[in-house]
């Protein structure tokens, strides 16, 4: 297990053992009630579930939930695929909702204002990355949930009626950006726009393959045409071609399945972004690179995968990552779609269809996320 | 049918993949209108050349005349050479062509034009085939033909036309060359030891990442690195997570990248240069939670590789070579293929190699 989630791991485990030791269960830790829908197991079979928020401090924000993206990370987290999840979960890290209560040190928001919060709620607020807006490389960055917070006790995310934020951690919701639609950009898009400019991908004319079509692809495609790029869909599906260009705007697809396809394309690409996360072959999209070409991977697959060392050396070639963003690069990617009207293909669910909508997910079958509409479909019994 | 070429020429040849050299008579073309013609002097043994010569890569064409490593006076010059004249010290390291055209070329990368020529091993464009510098002389493109600086010693220099120009040139292409940053080295071999002393004189910190204790002694009192790491050893690994800003990692063996990602930082850079057959296992996690990267890197350019070799010169940097006699060869092979050198062997070809009898 990589050390950041091991940590994680071990101070949820803590928390646990704590919260056991003080009696305290999750109804009851917090002073402000709250009902959301949550895994207790590795079925990941997800319930209504009654559990607490603290009260709002002076540094907080209360957001009343609007809308919330099932991204894949929920469905991983459920079933503990990467072995740190401790169960009850409230998944959920793609929330747009309304300020319902603003503490007094908060000075970005007001009641009333339409907000975002991603992936991370929390950071320790001091260290070179948090200096440096990068919150998400903060070695004491916090989910949004699974994962322990400033107080010492656990995050619930978003498939709940509210959540209460540290303002350093909300977003600004841009007033042409859709509540539902834009959500996913909460994790999806910035996950996928911050290695973007990082590794300097967004030289208008320069050539882009976007491997996989799924929720982080689907958004690379439209934000990387916004750069200005050229972009070919990578996807081992031919069935995804058409949607590919006439919906999403791609350039050309291209089917890893079909070898004279693979060959004629062979160092055509400057980058490639790579949101596979099952485990897969690296030796065939290094090829589709050219000399100085950039692969940047963003899907979390299980095992390592096989780096073929003759084409990184052959072509100057690179393998890197990207995780998720900082705040300020995430106000700035939703301030960038809302100025190019991008947002997420999705389709909109009620809270009791979620079980469904994660088998689903689980076989790929939705164009491109589900999104819970949690305002008008959340009621506790 | 290939060219006829006009100039005897003799050297050592491997002829099938036991890799043995034997003496060679051969020819090379006449001095063209570019090319510079030199005397060898010396010639080091890369360990390419044992990959080439065993037929490793599965691309060696029999006979095979090695060296890339070569340096030499120059005897005559074309009558359109500008840039070198009778009797200056050259050097030609791994590249003897390439299409001049393309946006590699143009930017002085040579080395990544997808028509670059080897110097030797490749097909040239008189259809003859490249033969290297295990042997009396060479002839070369001026293009291709590297100057080397008067302070130099001829024989400490020739291994940085290839070992040096490798490590030198991902260092400046990933910006792992400004003064106190904190450079890993893997693998203490050719590559590794003048990756030491590039990173010392850029003003870096340097660490050496061995697999076992045994070079530690070496690496610090004679090559200069500011410390030494175990590989193996966890704890060493874990007091040293996340310091180095970049790492060269010359192990061409397969091995484990993993804790390699470790010991960088945020944002660092893993280069290999190394080149394994095999592919060796990614793990991603750490280049997504750290923002970390793996990188390839193949020699370097023309003009960068006389930018290293002029560096080289302004710090004193040689190569650490035991100067062999051409009959050595076969042993000098066996034992770099047990990396029992410190750190590269170099053929005295001048004084050594003859050609073969006439029975």
């Amino acid at each position: 297990m990589h050390q950041s989630l091991e940590t994680v791991r071990e101070s949820l485990a803590q928390s646990h053992t704590q919260s056991k030791t003080m009696a305290k269960s999750p109804e009851t830790e917090h002073p402000n009630k709250v009902f959301g829908w949550a895994a207790r197991d590795k079925s990941g079979v997800l319930s209504p579930f009654n559990f607490s928020r603290r009260d709002n401090g002076e540094n907080d924000v209360t957001v009343k939930i609007l809308f919330c993206g099932v991204c894949h990370t929920d469905l991983h987290t459920i079933k503990n695929d990467w072995g740190y999840s401790y169960y009850p979960v409230v998944p959920g890290h793609e929330i747009v909702g309304i300020a319902t209560k603003v503490g007094k040190n908060v000075t970005k928001f007001k009641e009333g204002d339409r907000v975002g919060v991603g992936v991370i709620t929390g950071s320790c607020q001091s260290c070179e990355s948090c200096d440096q807006d990068l919150e998400n490389y903060c070695p004491q960055m916090a989910f949004t949930y699974n994962a322990i917070g400033a107080d010492g006790t656990k995050n619930y995310g978003g498939y709940s009626d509210n959540i209460v934020v540290d303002q350093r951690f909300v977003l600004r919701f841009p007033e042409n950006l859709p509540s539902d639609s834009g959500a996913p950009l909460l994790c999806a898009g910035i996950t996928v726009y911050s290695p973007m400019k990082y590794y300097g991908m967004t030289e208008a004319g320069k050539h882009l393959g976007v491997a996989g079509l799924g929720g982080l692809g689907h958004v690379a495609v439209k934000i990387a045409k916004a750069f200005g790029l050229k972009v070919t869909v990578i996807s081992s599906s031919p069935k995804k071609e058409e949607e590919a260009i006439t919906q999403l705007g791609a350039d050309s697809f291209l089917v890893t399945t079909d070898p004279q396809k693979m060959k004629a394309a062979i160092g055509t690409m400057d980058y490639i972004i790579d949101t596979v996360s099952a485990v897969h072959a690296l030796y065939p999209l290094l090829g589709l690179l050219k000399v100085n070409g950039k692969l940047i991977a963003l899907g979390l697959p299980e095992k390592p995968l096989e780096l073929p060392m003759f084409p990184l050396v052959l072509g100057r070639k690179m393998v890197g990552g990207s995780d998720i963003g900082g705040m300020k690069e995430t106000q700035e990617m939703l301030d960038f779609c809302a100025k190019h009207n991008i947002t997420a293909d999705i389709e909109l669910i009620k809270m009791d269809e979620i079980n469904s909508a994660m088998e689903r997910l689980a076989k790929s079958d939705v164009k491109y996320r589900f999104v819970i509409d949690v305002a008008n479909s959340l009621s506790p019994p | 049918m290939g060219k006829v070429l006009e100039k005897e020429a003799f050297g050592l040849a491997a002829k099938d993949n036991s890799g043995v050299l034997s003496p060679f008579s051969f020819s090379r073309r006449e001095t063209g209108e570019k090319d510079v013609r030199f005397k060898v002097l010396f010639c080091g043994i890369c360990h390419s050349d044992l990959h080439m010569v065993k037929n490793e890569w599965g691309s060696s064409i029999y006979p095979v005349v090695p060296g890339h490593e070569i340096v030499g006076v120059v005897t005559e010059v074309g009558a359109k050479v500008t840039k070198f004249k009778t009797g200056d010290n050259v050097g030609v390291g791994c590249l003897v062509g390439s299409c001049g055209s393309c946006d590699n070329c143009t930017e002085g990368m040579e080395n990544y034009c997808p028509k670059l020529i080897q110097t030797y091993g490749f097909k040239y464009y008189d259809d003859t085939i490249t033969c290297g510098g295990y042997s009396d002389h060479m002839v070369c493109d001026e293009g291709f033909v590297i100057r080397i600086p008067d302070n130099l010693p001829m024989d400490a220099a020739a291994p940085l036309l290839c070992a040096g120009i490798t490590v030198y040139s991902p260092m400046k292409y990933h910006g792992l060359d400004k003064p106190g940053m904190h450079i890993g080295v893997v693998g203490l071999g050719g590559l590794g030891h003048v990756g030491v002393k590039f990173a010392k004189a850029m003003g870096c910190k340097v660490t050496v990442i061995s697999t076992s204790e045994g070079k530690r002694d070496e690496a610090i009192n004679r090559l200069g690195a500011d410390t030494f790491l175990v590989s193996r050893d966890p704890k060493q690994v874990k007091d040293a997570m996340g310091t180095m800003d970049g790492i060269i990692d010359t192990v061409s063996a397969t091995h484990p990248l993993l804790p390699l990602l470790g010991l960088l930082k945020h944002k660092g850079k893993l280069v290999m240069v190394g080149a394994p057959v095999k592919p060796l296992e990614l793990p991603v996690l750490p280049l997504i939670f750290e923002r970390k990267m793996v990188v390839g890197s193949l020699i370097g350019g023309i003009k960068e590789t006389q930018e290293m070799m002029d560096m080289a010169a302004k710090h004193n940097i040689t190569a650490d070579i035991e100067l062999i006699s051409a009959d050595y060869v076969n042993t000098a092979m066996e034992r770099l293929e047990k990396a029992d050198v410190r750190y590269r062997f170099v053929i005295d070809v001048a004084n050594t190699l003859k050609p073969s009898p006439i029975l």
